[in-house]
């Protein structure tokens, strides 16, 4: 089973060098998803199943609660948009985004970290703002990754930083600078999001070569550029150099560098002991209890009345009928397709891969040789992406700590890495992390307290050579109808800004059609859309106005936190 | 040059002659070379068969099949001692040097170069191939085997421990580089070019990756960095008594038997040196202290080390001096009184680090204090301390005035902090004394950064005084502005000061405070002052003068993701270490 996760040769060099596995699997839990709801929408019961069930009206519906939906549902809030309702398949919010904790330390099971926004992003950086992240136009030093960032495990030694610098050759060193300069030239660009980067044809004629190409065309021959290059398409894409399109390698280095110089670096990193689990739980505290969890979508369509929402709810039985005047599809988009089929969405070219992440709960820190334990800890000679340390932001260095551990299935084919994902079992992934990470800590199992995995079947959409369709990929995000769409996968990269960006955008369509809507139609919509208005007024006096007395404790957390001493 | 190789061959075989079927032991290397050059014997024996020394010969003797197996067999051995002894110099260097990347580069680096020396180095040994490289054997079994050993004693003497590491690396590499080079020319008689390359250099890189992987797998975890040299050592000297049987085609009776006997006595005193290793550890660590180590406890977070010579006792952590008793009243007076005399109220007190008790005992010189909070990482410390301090922190640590806590002081106050505006229990602190091993690592430096201040502040009473150990202003001077200016830009006002500590040298440390206020000008009264032995009246306000060498500097300031004031410690420790 190892075998099958890690690719037979990785396997066969992993036994061979590390002997018999540990006789008993380490405790733990196998998580993931909640299937069961989801299966109801690949085969939902016939539309004729509502034909009784209660009807509920609502201006706008989103459904989905990843970083998108809620960054949606933040935005109409922010805009003064009070009355929507956010649907969420699963119990709890956050998609990918999403976090755990244990009595020690709160950890992530997904995304970890978000590269300082540049000024440009001034949306983002209001968000940052008003978390307390950012103080003015300066992100809070409590939150930028504290040194020592990463470092790399590479020849039985731990080294400081990401690239191999030991033992490089001159040539390599060439090679690297070579790169740094080529990316540098590109900063300009290539913007996060991405929607803002450059489209013409030059630039979209990347998409059309691979990134193993480009490097080829280039001379980039360096073992450890290569290194440097495959890892950050596994890392951020979960795919490796022959597939990932060329425009989405140089939009991973360029993109996320606010200045020419930070080519090779990036700009500053934010994380949070949970990762973006943090924004997660910031947005979803703003939208409150607007948000209504365990409710299946299983049929979006346009009618008369409004766009209608057949809901079905967690215990699979109790359906509801929400006619709204706007629809956010906050979903991907392989979910969407299914949901509102009348929509016509394509699904040619989107492809969505699969992932395994880790959480490894330690009594204490098993010793490694070289430079000292750092947020980011990668292998050099590992399919795995390495491990982040929950602690470390906090500055616990010492005892007990949550490591977690991220595998990306990069096969040709996502549906086959999907299948070797759900192929195993709790075991066989708690001793792939095992034997992964035994090479650098040759006592990690004294350690070891127990070992959770998070089967994402679904974790990020991929981009594969020509996901670009020629530019009309930056056009998949328009509005139909009165159903918009909003998904980091309508820009093909998995980044928590591209998420936020879409819907940010969205609710601003739905916010201007519905300001336009008060300006332009006659005196009894107007009246109503007054009445509407009132109702939010008061809403802000009342106790029960929770969105006024959540910004009142994140204003004031933001200026008596700890960064601000009087 | 070609004058050259006729003298080589001439020797070369002379000094078979006149080593082999005349004497049948070997004899004293000057007197058969003295023989050898007075009475040169131009003609080849060739009648000696596999007794010459010139495999080049028409009828040149091969190696037998298992001979071969067992050269290819001490390729992969020599190739994962040579890894070995690379992996154990850069490991004792970071060791005994600290974490540093430098000692890993540049170890590597040099060890790398050194193996290039040897190998063109190579080109030299005319003759005899067969012997030097049993002769490589053997003194790369010397001195790689004793080198971890060696290097550990050497670190005593830290000036020369630079000279001494490097000359090690250089030494070993250049013995390694030139193995595998004579190997390849003892085995090229025997093989296709291509077939040789191949085979060589194959079993060289296997070598190499079981070198690595055991290292770090099997050898350090259970044998530890001395025994695992020792053992290599051994392993290289098998490798040369190996060497004489597989290589006996090549080599005169001669050489065979010395190096066989020298073979065997570094095995002996490898292995014996193997079986002591436990003592020797103890004794390489006592040789790093110049008093005799009267307790020593690896902890979880440290390896502290008790010294006593005489009546002075010291306390060391990772090697570093914390405090000797024939001065620390002065580093602990200074550390203490300025910022009680300055601060308003006195009766709360903070103590981040300082688990020794030491600066305890000069708080409790002051009546007014009614609570100290006492936050130190190692419970070992404060155990330690209780054990074998006691006369010297006047049992301070059992005063029921303190509240100890075990955890890490930025932990600590982050989580303080979060829960106080709860709670709002927690009632402000009127001083803090602030007392952290100086910041030679990332997880130290990060008590010492703006944001640690800012969480410190959130502990603290708006007119209360806080105290910062803030090492040397002469030795580390950029590493002490940085501190203070750290300390300002977190929203202190700053007072910095310095005293002589002579076991220290001239040490430095930060007086600040949320509010602006004036450095103290005497010993107020409920302090006994005439119980100090070093600050008095006229000496404080001089401790704020500082002469032009200690001056402030343009320095950076320390932020959590980016610690300028590691690196500046680093730089300057080394400078001043040289």
């Amino acid at each position: 089973m190892l075998r099958l996760l890690l690719g037979a040769p990785f396997a066969a060099k992993l036994l061979a060098c590390e002997g018999a596995p540990p006789p008993q699997p380490p405790e733990g839990a196998l998580l993931g998803p909640d299937h069961r709801l989801g299966h109801r929408l690949r085969e939902p019961p016939p539309r004729e199943a509502w034909r009784d069930a209660p009807t509920r009206r609502v201006p706008v519906a989103i459904v989905g609660g990843g970083p998108a939906g809620l960054s949606a549902g933040w935005r109409l809030l922010r805009r003064g948009e009070r009355d929507f309702r956010l649907f969420e398949l699963e119990p709890a919010l956050g998609g990918t985004s999403r976090s755990g904790e244990s009595a020690l330390t709160r950890y992530p099971w997904g995304a970890h970290y978000l590269p300082v926004p540049p000024t440009s992003n001034v949306d983002l950086r209001g968000l940052l703002v008003e978390m307390g992240a950012f103080h003015r136009s300066e992100p809070a030093e409590r939150l930028l990754v504290r040194e020592p960032e990463s470092r790399v495990f590479y020849r039985g030694f731990w080294y400081p930083g990401l690239y191999p610098w030991a033992g490089a050759s001159e040539e390599d060193l060439a090679q690297l600078a070579r790169f740094e300069a080529r990316v540098a030239a590109q900063v300009e660009a290539f913007q996060i999001p991405s929607a803002r980067s450059a489209r013409d044809p030059a630039h979209l004629a990347l998409d059309r070569l691979s990134a193993a190409q480009w490097l080829d065309e280039g001379g980039f021959t360096s073992p450890r550029l290569r290194w440097l290059a495959r890892y950050a398409c596994r890392d951020d894409y979960g795919l490796e150099l022959e597939e990932t399109s060329a425009w989405a390698f140089v939009f991973y280095w360029a993109a996320r560098a606010a200045r020419p110089e930070q080519a090779l670096e990036g700009s500053e990193v934010l994380t949070w002991p949970e990762g973006n689990g943090a924004i997660v739980e910031h947005l979803a505290g703003v939208i409150g209890d607007r948000v209504e969890t365990g409710r299946a979508v299983v049929h979006v369509h346009e009618t008369p009345e409004g766009v209608q929402l057949l809901l079905l709810r967690a215990d699979g039985e109790t359906r509801e009928r929400v006619v709204a005047d706007h629809a956010i599809l906050a979903v991907p988009r392989f979910v969407a397709a299914r949901l509102a089929p009348e929509l016509g969405l394509e699904l040619d070219g989107y492809e969505v891969g699969a992932w395994a992440v880790a959480n490894l709960h330690l009594r204490g820190r098993p010793p490694g040789r070289g430079a000292p334990p750092a947020w980011d800890n990668v292998l050099y000679d590992s399919p795995a992406l390495g491990y982040v340390t929950a602690t470390h932001q906090r500055g616990r260095d010492f005892g007990p700590t949550v490591w977690t551990w991220y595998l990306p299935f990069t096969d040709a084919d996502a549906e086959a890495g999907r299948r070797r994902l759900f192929e195993a079992e709790h075991a066989d992934l708690a001793d792939a992390v095992l034997a992964d990470l035994r090479r650098p800590h040759p006592e990690l199992d004294e350690h070891v307290e127990r070992v959770d995995v998070w089967r994402w079947g679904h974790a990020m959409v991929q981009p594969r050579v020509g996901f670009l369709r020629d530019g009309a990929r930056f056009e998949d995000g328009r509005p139909r109808g009165h159903v918009h769409l909003a998904h980091s996968d309508l820009s093909g990269l998995a980044l928590f800004e591209e998420a936020f960006f879409h819907g940010v955008r969205a609710a601003d369509e739905v916010w201007d059609i519905r300001r336009g809507a008060v300006f332009q139609i006659g005196e009894g919509a107007a009246d109503e859309a007054g009445e509407e208005a009132t109702g939010g007024a008061a809403e802000a006096t009342e106790p029960a106005a929770e969105p006024a007395t959540e910004d009142a404790t994140e204003a004031s957390g933001a200026t008596t936190g700890a960064e601000e001493p009087a | 040059m070609a004058g050259d190789t006729a003298d080589d061959t001439a020797d070369e075989t002379a000094h078979d002659a006149a080593d082999e079927p005349v004497q049948g032991s070997p004899s004293p290397g000057a007197d058969a070379a003295s023989r050898e050059r007075e009475a040169p014997r131009a003609a080849p024996s060739s009648s000696e068969g596999p007794g010459s020394g010139s495999p080049e010969g028409p009828d040149a003797p091969r190696l037998t099949r298992a001979s071969r197996t067992l050269l290819f067999l001490t390729v992969l051995i020599i190739a994962t001692s040579g890894l070995v002894y690379e992996l154990l110099a850069g490991t004792v260097a970071s060791y005994v040097l600290g974490d540093s990347v430098t000692q890993f580069s540049t170890t590597i680096g040099t060890y790398l170069f050194a193996m290039g020396i040897g190998s063109f180095l190579s080109r030299f040994v005319k003759r005899g191939v067969a012997r030097r490289f049993l002769e490589v054997e053997l003194a790369a079994a010397l001195v790689g085997g004793l080198s971890a050993p060696l290097l550990f004693v050497g670190f005593a003497q830290a000036e020369a421990f630079a000279v001494l590491l490097y000359g090690t690396i250089v030494v070993i590499g250049t013995l390694v580089g030139l193995e595998i080079p004579l190997l390849m020319r003892i085995l090229k008689e025997e093989l296709a070019f291509e077939e040789l390359v191949a085979r060589v250099l194959t079993v060289d890189y296997i070598g190499a990756l079981l070198g690595s992987v055991l290292f770090a797998i099997v050898f350090v975890p259970t044998l530890g960095i001395t025994r695992t040299s020792l053992l290599f050592g051994m392993l290289n000297a098998l490798v040369a008594l190996l060497g004489t049987t597989a290589l006996a085609p090549l080599l005169t009776r001669g050489d065979v038997l010395r190096v066989r006997v020298l073979a065997a006595l570094l095995l002996v005193l490898l292995g014996g040196t193997f079986a002591q290793a436990d003592r020797l550890t103890s004794w390489t660590e006592q040789s790093l202290y110049d008093e005799p180590i009267v307790f020593a406890e690896q902890s979880a977070y440290q390896r502290l080390v008790v010294t006593r010579g005489g009546p002075v006792t010291s306390l060391f952590l990772d090697g570093n001096l914390q405090f000797s008793s024939v001065d620390e009243h002065r580093y602990h007076e200074a550390l203490v009184h300025p910022a009680m005399a300055a601060a308003p109220r006195r009766a709360r007190v903070l103590v981040l680090g300082g688990g020794d008790g030491l600066a305890l005992r000069e708080l409790f010189r002051w009546p007014e204090v009614e609570h100290v909070t006492l936050v130190d990482l190692d419970p070992a410390v404060t155990r330690v301390a209780r054990r074998l301090f006691a006369d010297l922190n006047a049992h301070s640590l059992e005063d029921p005035r303190v509240e100890l806590v075990h955890d890490d002081a930025m932990v600590w106050l982050d989580e303080r902090q979060r829960a106080a505006p709860a709670s709002g229990d927690a009632l402000p602190y009127d001083v803090a004394i602030v007392d952290f091993p100086d910041p030679n690592n990332f997880s130290l430096g990060k008590l010492y950064t703006r944001r640690f201040y800012r969480l410190l502040r959130t502990a603290l009473a708006d007119d209360a005084t806080v105290a910062i150990q803030s090492t040397s202003p002469l030795f580390a001077r950029r590493s002490y502005w940085c501190i203070t200016e750290t300390v300002r830009e977190a929203g202190y006002a700053v007072r910095p000061y310095h005293a002589t500590v002579p076991s220290f040298g001239e040490w430095g440390y930060v007086l600040a405070s949320p509010r602006p206020f004036d450095a103290p000008s005497a010993l107020p009264p409920p302090l006994p002052a005439a119980e100090l032995r070093y600050l008095s009246d006229a000496l404080l306000p001089t401790l704020f003068v500082f002469p032009p060498d200690m001056g402030p500097l343009e320095v950076e300031t320390n932020h959590l993701n980016d610690q300028a004031l590691v690196r500046y410690y680093d730089a300057e420790e080394r400078q001043w270490a040289n």
